[in-house]
């Protein structure tokens, strides 16, 4: 079944992370974790495609400063958003000068990014790298579904896309320091198409291609659940990370109260009207720039499976009637001791 | 994980928690009816000013639209839609914000490939099939009074 976990012996580490975040995700649980975020969601600039990029280009320089460093001492960038040909991440990122790799995987790109960062870090390719990724609720809304201001009716089952950014530098295992993450395994998703339609219910694409990806990681590969003090996909919502534990479930694979989804923890289920939970490539990259590096800062986590889920659909292809296929991407981040 | 295409788009849809239909329908019976209530309101005042009856109908809508224009604008119009649903799309109300949403939305994209091209993207098809629909009702209309002519 499929190829095994890729190993990264010489344990790339991230040596620094930030999150930009919009005003919705701003009043979430998570508040804290985020490093900035404009009340409006424009982020000073005139069209919400602009402010989508402009997050980036925050979440990018806010890392770099943190870390002390400059955008030359970034040999590559992977990076991707939700917009039409990746604008978002294209006019984000250009006064960088950083060499720059797009990237499309739809929700899954921050793990995405984070695994071909890892890769190049780990066989000496780069020394340096950073993964970025992004999403905007109105850029999104204006390209997938209907003109913001219009009113309609949203199904239980549909996600909210997150206004949120977040960028992660990717380094040897000398960069790190104690409170880092280290990236030490990958397995890189297959695409996996179970026949599901709606896009409004995304959760239930993209739930058997994050189930096929653990399956592979726990049962063929033998890990153990107990190991991990969280695994966390991102972002299957309530429905797809339902549906994807009743998936595992029925394959024999438990993997308890550690087992969450970035989509449920970004928004307040209850008082935030984002029904299933929230989507979009930054939802994850902020949960896991946010919140998830946070606990390895103050020693909370040791071992952190992320596995990032995209829905791979268009606008036209589902008018079209074609089926949403999945796809679930799986990082093991552990702590530098 | 080892179902049928078919049988997981079954187990998915059976899994889904379904829209709140009963509910839904009871908000937008009454966000519907007032919406119609504030037309008769305003059909009251305007006859009450002395206004001929089809002016002052003619008025009712347009204020209605006006309403939902400014509403719209407003960022308003969308989370009454939320819960009116069917109740504030039906009325001359969801037309009026089906045609001026994308009007602000595509704004950025300049007035002719944004606002022009994209204006009529929600209410072009409405316009479409109602004019064809009431083009069949009228030749409809027209066989029928002229086979009762016959008869």
């Amino acid at each position: 079944m499929g190829k095994k976990t890729l190993r990264f012996e010489n344990a790339p580490v991230i040596f620094s992370s930030a999150s930009v975040v919009g005003k919705k995700e701003k009043e979430g649980p998570l508040s804290d974790y985020f490093d900035m975020h404009d009340p409006s969601d424009k982020f000073g600039l005139k069209t919400f495609e602009q402010a989508e990029s402009e997050m980036q280009r925050t979440a990018l320089n806010l890392a770099l400063s943190k870390a002390k460093a400059r955008p030359e001492d970034i040999e590559a960038v992977f990076a991707g958003d939700l917009m039409n040909q990746c604008t978002g991440s294209s006019y984000g990122l250009a006064s960088f000068g950083i060499p720059y790799f797009g990237l499309y995987g739809a929700c899954s790109t921050a793990a995405e990014g984070l695994m071909l960062s890892a890769m190049t870090v780990d066989r000496g390719v780069f020394l340096t790298a950073a993964a970025v990724s992004s999403s905007h609720n109105s850029s999104a809304e204006r390209q997938f579904r209907f003109p913001l201001e219009y009113g309609s009716q949203r199904p239980p089952t549909a996600q909210w896309t997150a206004t949120a950014a977040a960028a992660f530098l990717i380094g040897r295992k000398e960069d790190g320091r104690k409170g880092c993450a280290a990236i030490t395994e990958a397995l890189p998703g297959r695409i996996v198409d179970k026949g599901i339609t709606d896009a409004n219910n995304m959760g239930a694409a993209m739930a058997p291609a994050a189930a096929d990806t653990l399956l592979r990681y726990f049962i063929d590969e033998g890990h153990l659940p107990s190991d991990f003090d969280l695994i966390v996909t991102g972002d299957l919502g309530h429905e797809g990370h339902s549906i994807c534990k009743e998936l595992l479930s029925s394959e024999g694979l438990e993997l308890g109260d550690i087992f969450s989804d970035c989509g449920i923890m970004l928004y307040d289920a209850k008082k935030q009207d984002t029904h299933s939970g929230g989507s979009g490539c930054g939802c994850s990259a902020s949960v896991t720039a946010g919140y998830i590096m946070k606990g390895f800062a103050d020693g909370k986590f040791k071992n952190v499976l992320l596995i990032g889920t995209g829905a791979l659909m268009s606008p036209s292809s589902v008018q079209q009637g074609l089926s949403i296929a999945g796809i679930g991407h799986l990082v093991h981040l552990t702590s530098v001791s | 994980m080892n179902r049928s295409n078919a049988e997981y788009k079954k187990y998915a849809d059976s899994h889904a928690k379904p829209s709140p239909i009963v509910a839904n329908c009871i908000k937008a019976f009454f966000i519907g009816g007032i919406i119609c209530t504030l037309g008769q309101l305003l059909f009251l005042v305007y006859s009450g000013l002395g206004m001929a009856e089809n002016n002052a109908r003619a008025l009712v809508s347009v204020s209605l639209i006006f309403l939902a224009v400014l509403l719209t604008g407003l960022d308003l119009f969308d989370n009454i839609a939320k819960v009116g649903g069917a109740g504030t799309l039906v009325p001359i109300t969801g037309f009026a914000n089906a045609v001026v949403s994308p009007a602000i939305d595509t704004k950025a994209e300049g007035w002719i490939l944004g606002v022009g091209a994209k204006l009529f993207t929600i209410a072009g098809p409405v316009i479409l099939y109602g004019t064809l629909a009431s083009v069949i009702y009228g030749v409809v209309y027209y066989i029928v009074t002229l086979v009762m002519g016959m008869i």
